[in-house]
């Protein structure tokens, strides 16, 4: 079967065809395409020059920056307190093999064909854990102590983000069963702690948590600051996570339940390794964009005097030593966070494609 | 040992495998564990307050406040009641959800229909922009609005001056505020009736349609009445409407209606970034519309705006709505960062000021928690009707 | 699903564990004493008062009154676990029991002694309301100050002064309120107020923070009176009387004139008065439910109150504040303290 191959038009080719394609289809898209581009690029170019061009990146106290463009230096001269906050520079190590493990874990799940990644993360969510349990506080087998009111910058916010979501994964499993339960009694307590949770801002969870939580627990039961708000973090956090594994929970066809039951499985063991085990591998996108929002929210902590990484950046804009870096703090810190969470983003986006046409049978 | 050995129906079921008999005992159970777990937490609060000697009980709401804010929607002053400063957090934490759920939707639905422009510049541009945003959390983008960009706005007496009318300085943007005189309810009047004969003109006209087929110009004659009636009603009462302009004296200026910085950062930044969400939600309600739909309209000979109008849009609804109640939702507990750069809505002035000079923070955060409770139940409840309005009428 | 709850609970005995110190305790002393160091609220950061290096190390005089508690109680000043309160959090913190005490330039008025379940155990700086203006707006007294935007950080008592004295003296104003005082200085010197308010001895330390502390002063007006002090709860007398008395030590010792240098030699002084405060005669010590020499280790770490003004906030230090009304009552000053006996 031949035909005969014949090129299309000039005018649909190449550069030209393109562009006459998506930018000047008609008088107004033109129209659209100058003026957008226009103020993209007028708006770009001081941008750059900015933050490069007329910046300072060398040097060592504020004299050094010119003034004109944006003074890196700051920021250069101040990384070790917006990564580690108050921790001790000779124990530093310890974070920095967290930072290596936590790295190890989870850069080889955005690469397709790397062998065995699903250990890697399966090590990520139980091994990872204990580790930094054992070695960021300390305390044991000759690691000295370091108290949790000396951790801060970016390595608080990953500990905040990561245990409270892993922390509220449990909870939130258990809180989705609860409210597909046919038991009303079950199913209201859960519904109710579920709305209750969400309809709050974080920003009195955390504000509860910090201040209030002693007055709710028998005399001398007492948790730390860092604990405390973990803790909030975690009952907030388990809330949305339950709504996550209810739609993971929803979306399993009721084939499986009935087949399952069939073969005289107890509700346990229905759940357990029929149905729970599809619904978690199904939502794990909704997990990793439940992380992304949390890992945002952590910022707020910085209002109940804990020195995340915004923290840590907001109270050194004021040194006098340092003369209105304001901004150039914000965009380091939003630039830490945009390439975690775009990063994130682009893997549950992956995943989700690909759960999805696994799925369509 | 489980279920799959159960005997025979006709043998006897022990009780413990009767799945009614368990059901009832679990539920039995939770009933008794949060009953405990609630009663031993008031036991403890209680039995911690009494024994820290901390006043309790709602009557510091009558007590006197004593502290200035700077912007009340309802008129207040130092020497009013805790209780009225309540008020006053909770209106002003109305105000800046309502200004941002109406924002975030225009920029929302804006952005999401540019991704999907044909223009390559205009998508790339939203592209850009819903990737950028919702990736930095929000109480930097409030920072930023607030510290950075205020500081480039002149100081008062080098203020932006539009005609003697708007003022633009780093206080706030100050705009005429109108004063009514007498008669000017019967304005108002007319522009009830005019509504209530607008509502009647479009139910005739649908009818008239429906039988006929015959159309209705509904929109132009409506224009028409809604200008019309209170235009002529203005008129006749001589009028009763003057505009109060802003003016310098002393440190700043009075007079008008101010817009303070804190609110204007607060609102671009909880617009900006649940804007970002809302639109991806748009987008990909639009995607979901099968492409049948709009092909089948084309057919019928619809024009490209109608049929985003009376098409997709539509149906999109359907996809779009559920997630856009949880974005309003977020945005108004997000309005509570307010606190970080001080503008006076419910977290900072009720659960921060008050807090802080009555001391009882149990009571206060509670009252707050209900109030917030309450917003997001009023809201899930308005737009599940909407939901239910618009929703698939399967028959 | 076994896996999970297996999980959930060992995520909650790993919870359980991180809690610190779970004892049931009765006294303040002991449960002090068995956690071995003391909880102290503190600012997030203002110099003088309390302040961290990057290190978290903190130095300011609301600091060494904590320290000096520790030492009374240790006998090792650096016993301390500082942590930073806003103005908000600070008194519920404390009535909760989340720290010991709270030494963070904290007003004494009737209703936190009051009503609040909390107890002034005495004054460790008198300091009194004032205002800090740019020097462009021409204003040289507090009364020409109507219609001014004011900012002024949240849960103090100085955003009650504020609405006093401008209603009291028939004027206007606009409060912008802030959480923290990193914040306020920020919109001040961002123009966002004309004014920014709060006690004077604050205001030389914030406006040390500015881009340009000459283009910022300090009007002479004080509008109230702010006796500042560590605060405890309620209900523990004897915990009371030991933060009470620590305070206490150090301002006797500058007025016996023992210094940190000469309170070894002091210690072989024939003053009666000397030997009861450093502990080598009588019981005054135990009598409070501490060891002997209870004064002897506050002045030996600590200094007395006089060493701790001047290596905190003294002339010749950044805030460059004159003792005034904090100098002893024999130099013309208020500080007074009844006498060890």
């Amino acid at each position: 079967m031949t035909h005969p191959t014949e090129l299309p038009p000039k005018s649909e080719l190449g550069v030209v065809g393109w562009a006459r394609k998506n930018l000047f289809s008609t008088w107004y898209n033109a129209l659209l395409t100058l003026v957008v581009s226009y103020l993209v690029i007028s708006s770009a170019i001081p941008l750059f020059k900015w933050l490069f061009l007329e910046a300072t990146f060398t040097g060592e106290t504020a004299s050094d920056c010119s003034g004109e463009g944006a003074c890196w230096l700051f920021i250069s001269q101040r990384l070790n307190f917006f990564i580690y906050g108050f921790y001790p520079d000779t124990l530093q190590w310890r974070i920095d093999i967290m930072f290596g493990l936590l790295a190890l874990a989870f850069v080889p799940q955005f690469i397709e064909r790397f062998p065995g990644r699903k250990w890697f993360g399966l090590f990520g969510v139980t091994g990872l854990p204990i580790i930094g349990y054992i070695l960021i506080p300390g305390g044991w087998f000759g690691l000295e102590e370091v108290p949790s009111n000396k951790w801060g910058g970016l390595m608080l916010t990953l500990i905040l983000a990561y245990v409270g979501i892993l922390a509220a994964l449990p909870i939130g499993t258990v809180l989705a069963l609860g409210r597909r339960s046919e038991m009303p009694i079950i199913r209201g307590i859960c519904v109710v702690f579920i709305e209750v949770w969400r309809a709050v801002p974080l920003i009195t969870v955390l504000f509860m948590a910090s201040v209030m939580l002693p007055l709710f627990l028998p005399e001398g039961v007492s948790f730390e600051k860092l604990m405390r708000a973990l803790i909030g973090i975690t009952l907030w956090q388990s809330a949305y996570m339950a709504e996550v594994v209810r739609g993971g929970l929803q979306a399993i066809p009721r084939g499986q339940y009935e087949a399952a039951s069939a073969l005289g499985l107890g509700y346990w063991r229905k759940m357990g390794l029929i149905v729970l085990p599809q619904a978690l591998t199904l939502v794990i996108p909704g997990i990793v964009n439940t992380f992304i929002s949390l890992f945002k929210d952590t910022t707020l902590v910085l209002i109940i005097g804990l020195f995340d990484i915004l923290g840590a950046v907001q109270s050194t804009v004021t040194d006098p030593a340092w003369q209105n870096v304001a901004i150039e703090g914000y965009v380091f810190v939003a630039f830490c966070f945009w390439i975690f969470c775009f990063g994130m983003s682009r893997y549950s986006q992956n995943l989700e494609r690909k759960l999805d046409t696994g799925h369509r049978t | 040992m489980n279920d799959s050995d159960t005997p025979p129906a006709t043998a006897q079921r022990r009780p413990w495998n009767d799945p009614k008999v368990r059901s009832l005992a679990f539920q039995i159970i939770a009933i008794l564990a949060v009953g405990w777990a609630g009663w031993s937490l008031l036991q403890n609060t209680f039995e911690n307050m009494e024994s820290r000697g901390i006043s309790t009980g709602f009557g510091f709401l009558d007590e006197s406040a004593g502290f200035g804010i700077i912007m009340s929607l309802i008129p207040y002053d130092a020497t009013m009641s805790y209780g009225r400063t309540f008020w006053v957090g909770l209106l002003n934490t109305l105000l800046v959800s309502a200004m941002g759920v109406v924002a975030a939707t225009i920029i929302g639905f804006i952005v999401g229909i540019a991704r999907l422009s044909s223009n390559w510049v205009v998508a790339k541009l939203a592209l850009v922009f819903v990737e950028t945003i919702r990736n930095i959390p929000l109480l930097l983008q409030i920072f930023f609005w607030y510290f950075a960009v205020l500081r480039n706005l002149p100081s008062t007496r080098q203020s932006v001056d539009v005609g003697g009318v708007f003022f633009l300085n780093n206080r706030g943007l100050y705009l005429p505020e109108p004063l009514t005189e007498s008669g000017f309810g019967w304005v108002l009047a007319s522009l009830a009736i005019a509504v209530a004969l607008v509502v009647g003109i479009k139910r005739w006209a649908r009818k008239r349609q429906l039988k006929t087929g015959q159309l209705f110009p509904t929109f132009r004659v409506s224009l028409a009445i809604l200008i019309a009636l209170p235009g002529l009603a203005f008129l006749i009462t001589g009028t009763p409407l003057t505009w109060e302009l802003a003016e310098l004296k002393g440190f700043n200026f009075v007079g008008g209606i101010t817009i303070i910085p804190e609110l204007a950062a607060l609102w671009f930044a909880l617009s900006i970034y649940t804007a970002s969400f809302i639109a991806e939600i748009v987008r990909s309600g639009i995607l979901a519309v099968s492409k049948g739909q709009t092909e089948a309209a084309q057919a019928l000979g619809l024009q490209p705006g109608t049929i985003m109008r009376l098409v997709v849009i539509p149906q999109a609804m359907r996809v779009i709505v559920p997630p856009l109640t949880s974005q309003y939702l977020n945005l108004v507990k997000n309005s509570s960062l307010a606190t970080a750069i001080g503008y006076p809505d419910l977290v900072g002035v009720f659960m921060g000021t008050t807090l802080n000079q009555t001391g009882q923070a149990v009571e206060v955060v509670a009252i707050t928690m209900a109030v917030y409770l309450t917003i997001s139940l009023l809201i899930s409840l308005l737009m599940n009707i909407y939901n239910r309005k618009v929703a698939l009428q399967e028959r | 699903m076994k896996k999970i709850i297996s999980f959930a609970a060992a995520a909650t005995l790993a919870g359980g564990m991180l809690a610190a110190g779970s004892a049931s305790a009765a006294t303040t002393l002991e449960s002090v004493k068995e956690r071995g160091n003391l909880k102290c609220g503190v600012t997030s950061g203002l110099p003088g008062f309390s302040q961290p290096d990057d290190k978290g190390n903190w130095t300011g005089i609301d600091v060494d009154t904590c320290r000096a508690i520790a030492a009374a109680i240790f006998g090792d000043g650096s016993k301390v676990e500082f942590t930073p309160l806003t103005a908000k959090e600070r008194l519920t913190a404390l009535q909760s029991g989340e720290i010991d005490v709270l030494s963070r330039n904290t007003t004494w008025t009737l209703t936190r002694d009051v009503s609040l379940g909390l107890n002034f155990t005495g004054t460790n700086y008198y300091d009194g309301q004032g205002f800090l203006v740019r020097k462009d707006i021409g204003v040289d007294d507090a009364k020409q100050l109507d219609g001014a935007t004011v900012c002024i950080q949240a849960g103090t008592t100085t955003e009650l002064n504020l609405a006093d004295y401008f209603r009291s003296n028939d004027m206007s104003f606009k409060p912008i309120v802030f959480d923290t005082s990193e914040q306020t200085v920020q919109g001040f010197s961002s123009d966002r107020c004309d004014v920014l308010t709060s006690d004077r001895s604050q205001l030389a330390a914030l406006r040390s923070k500015l881009d340009d502390p000459d283009s910022a002063v300090i009007l002479p007006n004080i509008i109230s009176k702010e006796p500042l002090g560590p605060v405890v709860r309620q209900g523990d007398d004897q915990w009371f009387n030991i933060v009470k008395w620590s305070l206490f030590t150090q301002i006797n010792a500058e007025e016996l004139g023992i210094t940190q240098d000469n309170v070894d030699e002091m210690k072989k002084s024939e003053n009666p008065e000397i030997q009861r405060l450093l502990g080598t005669s009588g019981d005054m010590g135990e009598k409070l439910g501490l060891s002997a020499d209870y004064g002897y280790r506050i002045v030996e770490q600590v200094g007395n109150y006089g060493e701790m003004y001047d290596r905190n906030v003294g002339p010749d230090t950044p805030l460059g504040l004159e003792r005034g009304l904090n100098a002893l009552w024999t130099d013309g000053g208020i500080m007074y303290a009844p006498p060890v006996r």
